[in-house]
């Protein structure tokens, strides 16, 4: 394992080291200190383990294709952002837009995630891009969604806010969000419609849970005792007569 | 090509600390924190606003001028003379900095405004007088601009990147109980040196990241309440509309930040009666100081921070808390680089203000 201290420095630097380290063959990394530093783990295309301690800055695990990366503590925005494959899990919260047109691999967030959180994901045969969220979300989740799968589960009381917040799959046109609850309808983008689970669902979603609960120590959810429903969108392209007369 | 004249996409840096219970801070603190977001600026603006440094001269307001001469800064000197009793002038120390070139002549005036300008212009509140000092300065006195105009606070800022811009004023030597900083990367406006951020008037400050869409409307708006708005950057109109709606209109933070990040209509719709109808009146009067497009901004005055987010929330901005002291930042990594472990931290909410106050019993 190669550890290094990021304290006060530069992104540029501390992406060089790691990136020089995996050439050689290094498999494992434990960054402390971090704070702030941007694109951690970038473009990295070998199945490598990096444990973070710190904040890690904007767009963590970006283009990444591969690498398992471990945080401690909170994310920023732009968490796995174009990743290809990989794993992201984050024991705190996490910031907007993560997931942006993620394509493959899966993020898992213990806390709470911000705005546009899978924003323009796509799936394509095997690669099912997945992301898992154990408290709530800001608005827009879901957006222009395109293929993939999320799951929201509102595990710690919605005391402070709603499970999801407003324009819920807004231009949502492939893919499934499933929630823990049912969103109330004036929160639904206009794209999509609320479904109860059907035969097949509860093979996808039960072995994600399982997997969250391995992540973070916890119980694992049961799918059939859970009030989980699904949303789908109601058309493949949405937008497709907006131009037509 | 002249900057202003192309366009360069991305972001800004905004950040912020404070203590409530009015323990002075050193400019040192503000600065590692902005520089934490060094990325998100390009080297074409910084600056801070920084609340308590003066307080042997608490009771004059602190005039803090750019001036691109000598001649500039003695044309707006006379005018101040003739409106103001100058207790004291003088060159803000500076130091030389490698990274910042050409600054413009920067002085600063500690004044109280002449009684009988008050009563011949029959002014009431002597706020009024400075504010339309500050207005013909920045607009009829070519090559000088008030940076700002508070009492017991100052605005630094210039052309480069925010922690050399601190260095360059020396802001090592001052202490405050609260700073905002702001690190710039212009997009649609040039990068000058009045144009960098906070943006100020009175004790208003603002740093801004984003774009207001709506400036051509806030400013019409704006001129009708006597404001100029000359300084060719959009994020002047949020320190003119604090002035005007919560000083000049007696409108409550909450409400202020409420008619510039308004509930949208459909929100409005799904209210109580009277809460929707007291909504509907304040976007019907105030439709013309709604805030559209891209922000988050800080805006602070001499008794607490203010961070909004615009309504869809298209900018970040993070606060947190230890004890007596409260951060705001674009980047949750510029608060734990001071904070350390916070007790609280947590995302703004669209269109849902984060207000501070200093404590009641602190005077400041």
């Amino acid at each position: 394992m190669l550890e290094i201290n990021a304290q006060g420095m530069p992104y540029r630097e501390l992406n060089r080291l790691i990136r020089e380290a995996v050439a050689a063959g290094e498999e494992s990394f434990r960054l402390y200190n971090v704070c702030g530093q941007r694109y951690i783990g970038a473009g990295l295309r070998r199945p490598v383990y990096i444990e973070i301690h710190g904040v890690p800055g904007n767009d963590l695990g970006v283009f990444m294709d591969g690498p398992t990366i471990l945080v401690r503590d909170n994310g920023q925005d732009g968490v796995g952002n174009t990743m290809n494959d990989g794993r992201i899990v984050i024991h705190g919260d996490a910031g907007d837009v993560l997931g942006y047109g993620m394509r493959g691999g899966s993020l898992f967030i213990r806390g709470d995630v911000g705005y546009r959180v899978g924003i323009h994901m796509k799936a394509y045969r095997e690669q099912v891009p997945v992301i898992v969220v154990g408290g709530t979300a800001g608005d827009f989740f879901g957006e222009y969604m395109a293929g993939g799968i999320m799951v929201l589960l509102g595990l710690y009381g919605g005391a402070r806010r709603p499970l999801a917040g407003d324009y819920l799959g807004t231009g949502m046109h492939g893919g499934v969000i499933y929630v823990r609850g049912r969103p109330e309808p004036y929160r639904l983008g206009k794209e999509v419609r609320v479904f109860e689970l059907e035969n097949g669902d509860a093979a996808i979603l039960q072995p994600l849970l399982d997997r969250f609960a391995e992540h973070f120590g916890t119980e694992p959810l049961d799918v059939g005792r859970e009030p989980f429903t699904k949303l789908l969108p109601v058309s493949h392209r949405p937008y497709g007569r907006l131009y037509a007369t | 090509m002249r900057e202003g004249m192309v366009r360069i996409p991305s972001g800004c840096a905004v950040s912020a600390v404070m203590n409530t219970r009015g323990r002075r801070i050193n400019g040192e603190a503000i600065t590692r924190s902005i520089a934490c977001m060094h990325d998100r600026s390009n080297g074409l603006g910084g600056g801070f606003a920084a609340y308590g440094i003066y307080p042997e001269f608490a009771e004059l307001y602190a005039l803090h001028l750019l001036c691109d001469d000598e001649a500039a800064r003695l044309d707006a000197d006379a005018f101040l003379q003739k409106n103001f009793e100058v207790h004291r002038s003088e060159p803000i120390p500076t130091r030389r900095v490698r990274e910042i070139t050409d600054p413009p002549v920067i002085w600063r005036y500690f004044v109280a405004p002449r009684r009988e300008c008050l009563e011949q212009r029959c002014l009431e509140d002597e706020r009024d007088l400075v504010t339309e000092a500050v207005m013909t300065v920045n607009n009829r006195i070519p090559g000088a601009y008030v940076m700002s105009s508070g009492k017991n606070m100052g605005v630094f800022k210039g052309v480069g990147f925010p922690e050399d811009i601190s260095r360059f004023y020396r802001l090592d030597e001052y202490e405050g109980y609260m700073w905002t900083a702001h690190g710039r990367f212009p997009t649609n406006t040039p990068g000058w040196w009045g144009g960098a951020h906070p943006f100020n008037l009175l004790d208003w400050s603002v740093v801004h990241n984003g774009e207001i869409s709506s400036y051509g409307i806030n400013k019409r708006y704006l001129e009708m309440f006597g404001y100029r708005l000359e300084l060719q950057t959009d994020t002047e109109v949020v320190a003119y509309l604090f002035d005007l709606l919560h000083r000049r209109h007696g409108l409550s933070l909450s409400v202020v930040c409420r008619v510039l990040a308004p509930p949208f209509w459909k929100d409005i719709d799904r209210m109580e009666a009277a809460e929707r109808e007291a909504n509907t009146a304040l976007r019907m009067v105030y439709g013309s100081a709604m805030m559209n497009g891209p922000f988050s901004i800080i805006v602070s005055h001499s008794r607490g921070l203010i961070g909004l987010n615009d309504r869809v929330k298209l900018r970040p901005l993070v606060c947190g808390r230890k004890g007596d002291f409260v951060l705001l930042a674009s980047e949750e990594s510029a608060l734990r680089l001071l904070l350390g472990d916070p007790d609280e931290v947590w995302a703004v909410r669209a269109g849902h203000p984060v207000i501070v106050e200093m404590e009641r019993s602190v005077a400041a």
